[in-house]
């Protein structure tokens, strides 16, 4: 506490209020003690005002118009519209791509940082660190093109698989659809469970087995015993932010399949682009607050999950 | 840009380099001929999946519509037409971006950890609400709620970037500001006469410097790949006019994929080094006292 003294006197000082003065007479202590009481509120004032205006406020009026009707009443029309027919295919699609997108390569994810942790050669551990650290950003316009080049009906992959008579898109394959999104989301959401999940193999102490097999554990018991419980809450909370990621992702679905896709996010961007039926018009606000309300309930299980992880990785 | 959760990973990944013990393998050694297979298969199958992809986008930007090699996807990008102007205004987005994100944060984070250390933690959970709203919601309310002035600017996208850069940078300021020791640095700069603004910019923003460097190829790999908002502001900046162009050539838009791609890499693997040789040389310095 005695720095803190310090750091403020020095302040004081800056200002050319000298420690005694300060100290000493009633009015620059007075005026020192407002000096004190604004200047935070006064240093945080920038950021807060731009979170308000940029954040804040456009959040709070895509939850504020979900409640509203075209002509400014208060409604839960649009809320029950998204319950039904295709907004509600829309949340359904959205929630099982982002299962299927966390819980596979989440699962992939952790078989392969145990397999890059257990190896000695540095430079494997340093390459797929910042490989991965790309490929998790690695959506979008991007991946999409690389897939098409990949996988597509013209697609390098599929040349080679034609030539072993295994063309893909002759089994009723299309890259351009719920499962094509499906594979291509894998290429961000397995080096992103690379990113999260390596730490806590980090945690894991060598100690800890030695430990196990002088008390005569084998392989199975330590993993059942130790290894798991220690990794699990650490794998969940990996598998949830992958779930939200896969969610909330909108520009890959959009540009590989031409926005067809019928996806939660690409039906807001539909909605942005003035693809509008009567008596719908506020539907778009609808979607967005039903996204906020999944996502807000995946962070609220991610952080406890990631309280109960971080118990291990101190 | 898939969403902002990845880069929040990226930046746990660039903030802890070395978390990994370093003797972690040997209880494994005695196990090593059956690890080593699966190891083998596991990191093939891995290989394959990753490599691949990058291979085909590789090759079909050397490649003609005959499918015979040929530069000219790669040699024809800055003619293109378009190609210029989105390139233009991704450079403009991107370094505005940079600078208001910076002038924006890093005093807030600075004041925050020397004066009021209670706010840190709702600064942490402010910074961190752009990965729980979804781009494309946040999109939805800023095109609603802004001004037509705002809207017929680019500059709108600068504006909003800055919410998205949100996460990473601030994550990055805060671990770089927890790593040094800001209330001695800031009491010795002021006892020699410094004033706040040279304090900040003479003592603590060099000492920042891998943090600052980390946050801002972060923000540039963002700005630079960022598609949701651009596209539906309608505004041409290079991942829009990648996919508008796909419809006239799929090899130059490959190709130009393939660049940003490894324009990214070789920034980010640049910070990693830089990173690397400092925390070597702090911790020379450390073992010679």
């Amino acid at each position: 506490m005695s720095s803190d003294v310090t750091v403020e006197d020095l302040a004081a000082s800056g200002l050319g209020i000298s420690n005694s003065q300060a100290g000493g007479s009633g009015l620059p202590a007075n005026r020192h003690r407002l000096r004190r009481a604004v200047r935070p509120v006064l240093a945080m004032a920038p950021f807060t005002i731009y979170t308000l205006i940029f954040l804040a406020i456009p959040t709070a009026t895509v939850v504020e118009l979900a409640f509203r009707s075209h002509s400014g009443k208060l409604t839960l029309a649009n809320l029950n519209l998204i319950e039904h027919g295709t907004f509600r295919l829309g949340f359904e699609n959205s929630i099982l791509l982002a299962t299927v997108t966390s819980i596979v390569p989440g699962i992939l994810g952790v078989f392969l940082a145990y397999t890059i942790h257990t190896s000695r050669s540095g430079l494997l551990k340093r390459l797929v660190a910042t490989s991965s650290g790309v490929l998790a950003n690695f959506g979008g316009i991007n991946l999409t093109f690389i897939f098409i080049a990949t996988i597509g009906s013209t697609g390098i992959l599929t040349a080679w698989l034609t030539v072993i008579r295994l063309n893909p898109w002759h089994y009723g394959f299309n890259l351009y659809s719920f499962w094509g999104v499906a594979i291509v989301y894998m290429y961000f959401q397995i080096p992103l469970m690379l990113l999260v999940i390596t730490p806590a193999f980090g945690g894991l102490r060598p100690s800890w087995r030695e430990a196990a097999e002088n008390l005569g554990a084998s392989s199975f018991h330590y993993w059942r015993t130790v290894g798991v419980p220690v990794l699990l809450p650490s794998v969940l909370g990996g598998i949830l932010l992958l779930f939200g990621s896969g969610f909330a992702a909108y520009a890959t679905a959009d540009t590989l399949t031409a926005g067809t896709v019928t996806l939660a996010p690409i039906q807001i961007g539909a909605y942005l682009n003035g693809n509008v039926i009567a008596g719908e018009e506020n539907v778009g606000y609808a979607i967005g607050f039903g996204m906020l309300v999944v996502l807000t309930v995946t962070m609220i299980l991610y952080a406890l999950v990631r309280r109960r992880a971080s118990r291990w990785l101190r | 840009m898939a969403s902002m959760i990845p880069a929040i990973a990226v930046e746990e990944a660039l903030s802890v380099p070395d978390s990994d013990g370093e003797g972690a393998g040997d209880p494994q050694r005695r196990r090593v001929p059956r690890i080593r297979f699966w190891r083998g298969i596991v990191l093939l199958v891995a290989g394959v999946y990753f490599l691949i992809p990058l291979y085909a986008g590789m090759k079909f930007s050397v490649q003609n519509d005959a499918g015979h090699w040929s530069l000219y996807a790669i040699k024809d990008i800055p003619s293109e037409t378009g190609f210029g102007a989105a390139f233009w205004l991704s450079m403009r987005i991107a370094g505005s971006t940079m600078v208001l994100a910076m002038v924006l944060l890093v005093p807030t984070a600075v004041y925050v950890h020397l004066k009021l250390p209670k706010m840190r933690r709702i600064l942490e959970f402010v910074t961190i609400l752009p990965i729980v709203i979804p781009p494309i919601v946040l999109s939805l309310g800023i095109l609603d709620v802004m001004p037509e002035f705002l809207r017929a600017s680019p500059y709108l996208m600068t504006l909003v970037y800055v919410i998205f850069v949100y996460p990473f940078v601030y994550r990055s300021l805060d671990a770089g500001l927890t790593a040094i020791d800001l209330k001695t640095l800031v009491e010795a700069s002021r006892s020699l006469g410094g004033k706040w603004i040279s304090t900040l910019w003479h003592v603590i923003v060099p000492n920042l410097r891998s943090a600052l460097l980390s946050a801002v190829v972060l923000t540039i790999a963002l700005v630079l790949g960022e598609f949701t908002f651009a596209s539906l502001d309608l505004w041409t900046t290079i991942p829009v006019w990648i996919y508008q162009f796909s419809q006239l050539d799929g090899h130059v838009a490959t190709a130009v994929c393939m660049l940003t791609l490894l324009g990214t890499w070789v920034l980010l693997i640049a910070v990693v080094s830089v990173d690397r040789s400092q925390s070597r040389r702090a911790r020379r310095r450390t073992g010679a006292l």
